[in-house]
């Protein structure tokens, strides 16, 4: 016979890393304890190592062909369908947000803004490029226009303190614009980053996409600035030294170094299209056109 | 597949009849024996009291003496150009900045023969290509980003710009005056003030833009041109006062400026190497292709950074177009860069013949099989034979890196994707090109070639209105076009 409601066991939720669309434990084994304001702990989470980190730059960099070579209108489909799936399990993470010190009015603010702008991006993703493009009116007998492309991998680690609305904004952006990432949630709010992930696993978002890691910023910066196959690196914190580090590692290979420690993700300032134009690089195409002598203009 | 019968007609010039010269006349182009570094609209001496020379590559003979900027001087150009910026060129009304822009495109345009002479003088370039494409694209590009001074507001959909400071703009030595064009142009055209560095082979035409910026009469600091070699351009990099650096050169020292800034609010644009893929395929119309191809590679010496060093030719043609290239190499004339019927002229520099020797002598090395052109060479100066290497291996040095000069590496390949990932594996991005008939085949390919600039049945093309710049290590930021804007300005 079923237990009573009162008595029964809860089940708890195991959290782990979000790579190549697969939920893996962290190879390394590690796993630290996330616990609330008053130390009370909340979960286990992975401590997610160098070698996970590179694993997922495997996994984006594998995803990038597929996903920059989707429609553009098809990738504002999918980015709905994750607010969407944001949407029905809205209370799940209302709940991880009050266990993380939110209010109930706090925790369902930062739901509902970041569903919208979920849909906010989904809206620019076959739109940003006809703003952002131009046909050049060279002076010689050419067909010339520019248009906006994906940088590549993107390597980011999200705002520290607002760990749903932060996260969901700095990778609403890099995916909408063709780009694929790995995103380096909260390390002392990572709940929520774990479930998103299962949103976006349920949302036809190709695998590899977006990779999730949870774990210790200091230990996983430096990676995240010197590898050679990741073209972009955003970070979201005032830390001058980290800032510092991070432009001198990513001269290694030249990527885009973005920095966005002074944007509010809640207010309207916290969402544009130039946040896309931050990991777009701009492709220029020529090609002659004919000259016929002697033909005239008419209709 | 249907037999075609392939093009064997060899085109003939007959090699007996030699051109006559035809040399340029050098009297409009006058160079004082010494020139002073150019900062706060004067002509000053340099703190340093020191002068280096700047030869004719092409003679090896002194030209002039050029000013040697130290720290002291870096300070002083700096300091002129923030004042200059807080001072005058911040609060003038927008119309009234153009207009100064346009008078300096005029004067260029005036003085074009003049820029020329020196340019090739200087540098070693044809000087069919200094006159018909460095001076009056150098010019058009201050035509161009006069005009966009007062309508910033309508280049960026829903916010206002703001200038950016003081620019610190250090640029290399195979397009000296163009490139001077594409940093000061929208540097001014954005309310931004500028201190320009040329390369200290190719000093001349910069020093001699600073003569038109006084006749001008721009307001004292706005532009300060100073001289000197790598000491120099690193006292630009880290001056503290400095709110943007804009470099063109190699990927080498464009990482280690990115790296210099790192503790800094300064903003980058950076404008560095390439190796560019050249693609043609089976259907291209294939003497076109070929011309694109000695275009793309032996257009001024190969010293560009846009150059289309890699070529990759589909397999049943290959034989074919290298036979066309050979054919074609044959003709090229290489000589007295002031000749108007040169086609190639003089390397850049001693050191840069040295490196270019160097990988044509690893290519050797590596197996692969070099043609050279059977032209003479001139007795005195750095000249270089157009050189082509085939059975060139993916992985060969030569199929790598940079060489920055008249040689080419040739491949083979068989389908469309085999030659996209060839034409990308490589930590460059710069430009590519495509040759073929098909329209659908040029935009799958121009969509997946990861570089700023593809060419389409063309090669090394170049327009003020056409962004230019690179993916992955051959840099960020756009010059050229409304997108150049963004380099110079806070966008708020």
């Amino acid at each position: 016979m079923a237990k009573t409601l009162e008595s029964r066991l809860e089940v708890l939720k195991t959290y782990k890393l979000y790579i190549g669309g697969q939920f893996p434990r962290t190879e390394s084994g590690r796993y630290y304890i996330a616990t609330n304001a008053k130390g009370e702990k909340l979960a286990n989470v992975c401590l997610g190592s160098r070698k996970d980190f590179r694993d997922a730059v495997v996994a984006a960099r594998g995803a990038f062909g597929g996903w920059s070579g989707r429609a553009a209108f098809n990738r504002g489909q999918i980015l709905y369908r994750i607010a969407e799936m944001l949407e029905g399990r809205k209370a799940q993470f209302i709940d991880e947000l009050m266990k993380q010190e939110s209010t109930k009015v706090q925790a369902e603010n930062e739901v509902n803004l970041c569903i919208d702008r979920l849909i906010y991006y989904s809206g620019w993703c076959d739109k940003f490029q006809q703003l952002f493009s131009a046909v050049n009116p060279v002076a010689s007998s050419h067909f010339n226009f520019s248009v906006p492309e994906p940088t590549g991998v993107v390597a980011a680690i999200a705002p520290q303190n607002d760990s749903l609305l932060g996260l969901v904004s700095v990778i609403a952006p890099i995916i909408a614009g063709g780009n694929t990432c790995i995103i380096l949630a909260s390390h002392t709010k990572p709940l929520c980053a774990v479930t998103f992930a299962e949103v976006l696993n349920s949302s036809d978002l190709p695998g590899g996409v977006v990779n999730i890691l949870t774990g210790k910023v200091s230990e996983l910066v430096p990676f995240f600035a010197d590898h050679m196959d990741v073209n972009a690196t955003a970070y979201c914190e005032g830390d001058a030294v980290t800032q510092k580090m991070i432009k001198e590692k990513s001269s290694l290979n030249v990527k885009r170094v973005v920095l966005y420690d002074k944007v509010k993700w809640a207010d309207a300032t916290g969402q544009s299209p130039y946040f896309i134009m931050d990991f777009q690089e701009i492709k220029t195409t020529w090609h002659p056109i004919e000259n016929i002598g002697g033909a005239k203009a008419g209709y | 597949m249907a037999t075609k019968k392939s093009n064997t007609i060899k085109l003939k010039f007959d090699s007996a009849r030699s051109l006559a010269p035809a040399p340029e006349s050098k009297s409009a182009a006058k160079i004082d024996p010494q020139y002073e570094l150019f900062i706060n609209g004067k002509m000053e001496k340099p703190q340093s009291k020191k002068y280096f020379p700047t030869i004719n590559p092409a003679t090896e003979e002194k030209l002039s003496m050029i000013a040697e900027a130290n720290g002291a001087d870096v300070n002083k150009a700096v300091t002129a150009a923030r004042n200059a910026y807080a001072k005058t060129w911040k609060k003038m009304p927008p119309a009234e900045r153009a207009k100064y822009i346009y008078r300096i495109a005029r004067m260029i345009q005036e003085r074009a023969r003049e820029f020329a002479i020196i340019e090739t003088l200087d540098g070693g370039k044809p000087i069919r290509e200094s006159r018909d494409f460095d001076v009056p694209t150098a010019a058009n590009h201050f035509f161009y980003y006069a005009g966009w001074a007062d309508k910033l507001e309508y280049a960026f959909p829903n916010r206002r710009t703001e200038p950016l400071g003081v620019a610190g703009q250090i640029i290399p030595w195979n397009f000296p005056l163009l490139m001077a064009a594409w940093k000061i142009a929208p540097a001014l055209a954005c309310g931004n003030t500028v201190v320009l560095k040329p390369a200290e082979n190719t000093s001349l035409t910069a020093l001699k833009l600073a003569e038109i910026i006084q006749e001008a009469d721009l307001p004292p600091g706005v532009v300060n041109i100073i001289t000197g070699a790598g000491a120099t351009g690193a006292a630009i990099v880290n001056h503290p006062d400095i709110n943007k650096i804009a470099f063109t050169g190699s990927t080498e020292v464009g990482k280690i400026i990115q790296r210099a800034i790192a503790g800094t609010n300064k903003k980058a644009t950076l404008e560095l190497g390439g190796k560019a893929a050249n693609i043609i395929f089976d259907d291209a119309p294939l003497d076109q292709a070929v011309e694109g191809v000695i275009n793309g590679i032996f257009f001024n010496q190969g010293h560009v950074c846009c150059a289309g060093s890699r070529l990759y030719v589909q397999e049943s043609v290959f034989k074919e177009v290298v036979r066309k290239l050979k054919d074609r190499l044959e003709t090229l004339i290489v000589g007295d860069p002031i000749d108007k019927n040169t086609d190639i002229g003089a390397i850049n520099s001693k050191a840069q013949l040295d490196i270019i020797n160097k990988y044509i002598k690893i290519g050797q090395q590596e197996g692969a099989e070099m043609y050279q052109s059977s032209c003479a060479l001139p007795k005195k100066g750095f000249f270089c034979r157009p050189t082509i290497f085939t059975n060139v291996a993916q992985s060969n040095r030569i199929a790598q890196e940079e060489i920055f000069g008249p040689v080419l590496a040739i491949q083979s390949f068989r389908t469309d994707d085999e030659v996209i990932e060839k034409a990308n594996n490589t930590p460059y991005g710069l430009s590519a090109g495509v040759w073929t008939d098909k329209g659908s085949k040029i935009f799958n390919m121009t969509t997946k070639l990861r570089a700023g600039v593809v060419w389409a049945n063309t090669f090394n093309k170049f327009d003020p209105g056409s962004p230019f710049g690179g993916y992955k290590e051959s840099g960020y930021g756009r010059e050229g076009g409304v997108h150049g804007l963004n380099a110079y300005v806070n966008i708020v």
